[in-house]
């Protein structure tokens, strides 16, 4: 049965040759041209089967119809499909009771970390470390409260958001207008003192009858804020515009206050339950 | 081109058929016996059990993808062991670079997946179909009934073998009884079915058609190991010296009567007599095929035979060869073997040593610290302890810093942690320096975390930092 090979010298070359080797010109094994003829088959079917020819909008749906957007959305929907039993259990768990359920607390931990880091982190930071301004959700200070029902009040219903009618409001009136900048010099003089940092001893003891007459009602007799008005803590080493003379002498002038937009309604409610206990377990929550 | 040729040039070579006539002796029931234990590992490994308790699965070995577990008898991978996989890769390598400079192309001939299975699917051929010259003669025939139920008979019988080993490879990644029923009653996952028929084809294309052609055209291992191999390598030769010239019987010269039989008995087409070849996968059928011929007409046998390419000038002289332990015991296989065994001695110390829980820590980065009211500052870091035991074990968690520094875990005011049987926790942690330490003013202080088993008293620590602020 086999054929007569044949001789090495009866083959074509190339015409190529390096110090005396020459290439040959021999044919390629059948199979791997089957497999060659075989990649242009599968194109032909790809292209009809997938998305391939570029328009000038789009490409060539394809009958399959397939994009990896949709395949994207499917994905979402499957796991969506998977969490809906644990969802329906956090939605129907007290938010005080989710820390008692290791399985409930990872997954708003898990949750509550990514509905944070799209709607949160742009002004307290992906680490919610806060910035001038926005305030550190890791620390111990809370300007409304840091218990879990607070921080839950305050992501439904904001800080100063206008459009909500349950939203929590306080204003802290411009000094400036109100009393003369030597009265507003000692107040400053005062903070420093309750917040033991360096004061000027006389000017402190004027700022401290000032504070009585215009800053206790608020601040607290003495100066320990009061979470029901947002009132800060001017006593603690944390501040959330800056402790020193100058920056406070600004803050008594012209007042401050931040805004919080509310996130009912833009957000589930399980997502404002998982970004709750996900803020709580930063190491801050009371 | 330079060179005219009369017809144009062809497009492709076609393959030229191959019948392996069969053949007995030495080295084929060698084969025969090494092709029952390779393929009896293959198909029987995942259907051994061992006990590992009730939170461990009982496969002996298991390459749990969906847990990342890697189950092998008693030893237990996890991700980050994978050394464990690199080294076994690593000594896999040496081990062909051994075999391959005393033995030359041995894993090619012996042990090959495609040698065993082209050798069991000729096996069937030759059941199905006769011998060499009868299944020549089916080929040269014209088609008809007993031609096609020869022809369906033999490639059923591929299938079946195909199915059944893409089949035994998927219960290597699932429970195997547990994966059979599904497969069975047809709720098996798709990629287990994706992953049979893609096994079926190749194992019936590459075994019942492609055969030689993998090994010659598609396999890049016969063109590294030449690389390899030097002239102490043993490798299947034809002491040409001896055999030639050759003529029939009564009239050689030489010792070759030119039967032909080492070429019928060739699963590769080849004819060995030619020399060391590229296409050549040391199976020695020739030699048994050879000896089998010398035997009968009366001369001593090895016309065909392992030999090393340095003992020719010698046996050319008509000495006899150097020994074979002369060729293998040489200094460049010893440095291998020292090598092989070196990497394999210090996994197995390795495995032995490990223990069977470890932590590790992760600062939080941003932020780095956090101020607290009364001034203190505050890190928080992520601790993983992995539990690689089948028991629930209580772990105590405990620092070692200069100052005394106050530990904290989030969601609980003890410092003992709960961790499932082969599972990993990740407990948030926080260190509390007071406006008074030093640490709470310096960017970077060391911490030593210490796990502790409570109930065997086993420590494991890993170590981290403490960042102040340091303004």
């Amino acid at each position: 049965m086999r054929k007569k090979k044949m001789n090495d010298e009866d083959y074509p070359t190339t015409g190529h040759e390096w110090d005396g080797i020459r290439e040959y010109d021999k044919p390629m094994p059948r199979w791997w041209l089957w497999t060659f003829y075989l990649t242009i088959v599968f194109s032909v079917g790809y292209v009809i089967a997938y998305p391939a020819i570029p328009l000038l909008k789009g490409a060539t749906p394809g009958l399959l119809e397939y994009s990896s957007r949709g395949e994207v959305r499917e994905n979402i929907e499957l796991v969506n499909g998977q969490n809906a039993a644990i969802e329906a259990k956090l939605l129907a768990t007290p938010l005080a009771e989710i820390s008692a359920d290791p399985e409930l607390s990872r997954f708003a931990t898990a949750g509550g970390g990514a509905v944070f880091r799209t709607y949160c982190a742009q002004c307290h930071g992906a680490g919610a470390q806060g910035f001038k301004g926005y305030p550190n959700l890791q620390d111990d200070d809370w300007l409304w409260g840091g218990n879990i029902e607070s921080i839950a009040l305050t992501v439904r219903h904001g800080i100063r958001h206008d459009a909500d009618e349950d939203t929590r409001y306080s204003e802290m009136p411009k000094f400036g207008e109100i009393l003369e900048s030597e009265e507003i010099a000692n107040l400053a003089q005062y903070v420093s003192l309750i917040s033991g940092q360096e004061y000027d001893k006389a000017a402190a003891a004027q700022g401290k009858i000032s504070f009585g007459d215009n800053c206790s009602s608020c601040h607290g007799d003495a100066g320990l804020g009061d979470v029901e008005q947002g009132a800060p803590n001017l006593a603690d080493a944390l501040w959330l515009y800056g402790g020193d003379v100058e920056t406070v002498t600004e803050s008594i002038t012209n007042s401050r206050f931040g805004v919080m937009p509310a996130w009912q309604g833009r957000i589930t409610e399980a997502q404002i339950k998982q970004v709750t206990f996900y803020v709580h377990q930063l190491g801050g929550g009371e | 081109m330079t060179t005219q040729t009369e017809q144009p040039p062809r497009l492709f070579e076609g393959r030229e058929p191959v019948f392996p006539q069969r053949v007995s002796g030495w080295y084929r029931r060698l084969k025969w016996w090494l092709m029952i234990f390779t393929l009896g590992i293959y198909y029987i490994t995942p259907w051994i059990r061992w006990d590992r308790g009730p939170n461990l699965p009982d496969q002996a070995v298991l390459v749990d993808m969906a847990n990342a577990r890697f189950f092998f008898f008693w030893i237990e991978i996890w991700p980050h062991e994978l050394y464990f996989v690199a080294g076994l890769l690593i000594m896999a390598g040496l081990g062909l670079f051994l075999f391959t400079a005393a033995l030359g192309r041995v894993w090619c001939g012996y042990a090959c997946p495609q040698t065993v299975w082209t050798d069991l699917f000729i096996l069937v051929e030759r059941w199905v179909e006769g011998d060499r010259n009868e299944r020549i003669r089916l080929l040269r025939a014209d088609i008809s009934f007993r031609k096609t139920r020869l022809r369906l008979t033999k490639w059923t019988l591929w299938l079946i073998i195909a199915i059944a080993t893409g089949g035994a490879w998927v219960f290597y990644f699932a429970d195997a009884p547990t994966l059979f029923h599904d497969l069975i009653t047809g709720n098996a996952a798709f990629v287990a079915y994706g992953t049979i028929a893609v096994l079926t084809a190749t194992t019936f294309i590459f075994g019942g058609f492609l055969r030689e052609q993998v090994c010659t055209y598609m396999c890049p291992w016969p063109r590294i190991q030449a690389a390899m191999m030097d002239e102490d390598s043993l490798t299947v030769s034809y002491r040409d010296w001896r055999g030639e010239p050759r003529g029939k019987l009564g009239k050689a010269e030489g010792d070759c009567i030119d039967c032909m039989a080492c070429v019928n008995v060739c699963p590769q087409g080849i004819d060995i007599r030619d020399g060391q070849q590229v296409e050549c996968i040391t199976c020695a059928l020739c030699i048994d095929a050879c000896d089998t011929m010398m035997e009968k007409i009366g001369k001593p046998r090895g016309l065909i035979d392992y030999c090393a390419l340095s003992d020719e000038p010698l046996e050319r002289a008509g000495n006899p060869p150097k020994s074979i332990w002369n060729h293998v015991l040489r200094l460049r296989n010893f440095i291998y073997f020292g090598l092989w065994a070196s990497i394999g001695v210090a996994m197995v110390v390795a495995l032995f040593i490990r223990s069977d829980f470890s932590a590790t820590i992760k600062p939080d980065r941003n932020p780095r610290f956090v101020k607290l009211s009364d001034g203190s500052v505050r890190n928080a870091y992520d601790l993983k302890i992995r539990n690689q035991s089948g028991q629930e074990r209580v772990f105590h968690i405990s620092i070692k810093t200069e100052e005394p520094l106050r530990l904290d875990l989030q969601g609980t005011d003890e410092l003992n942690v709960v961790v499932p049987a082969d599972e990993i926790l990740h407990q948030r942690v926080y260190i509390v320096a007071k406006p008074e330490h030093n640490s709470s003013q310096i960017d970077s202080s060391d911490v030593r975390f210490w796990v502790e088993d409570r109930s065997t008293g086993d420590r494991a620590h890993t170590d981290s930092f403490f960042a102040g602020d340091a303004k």
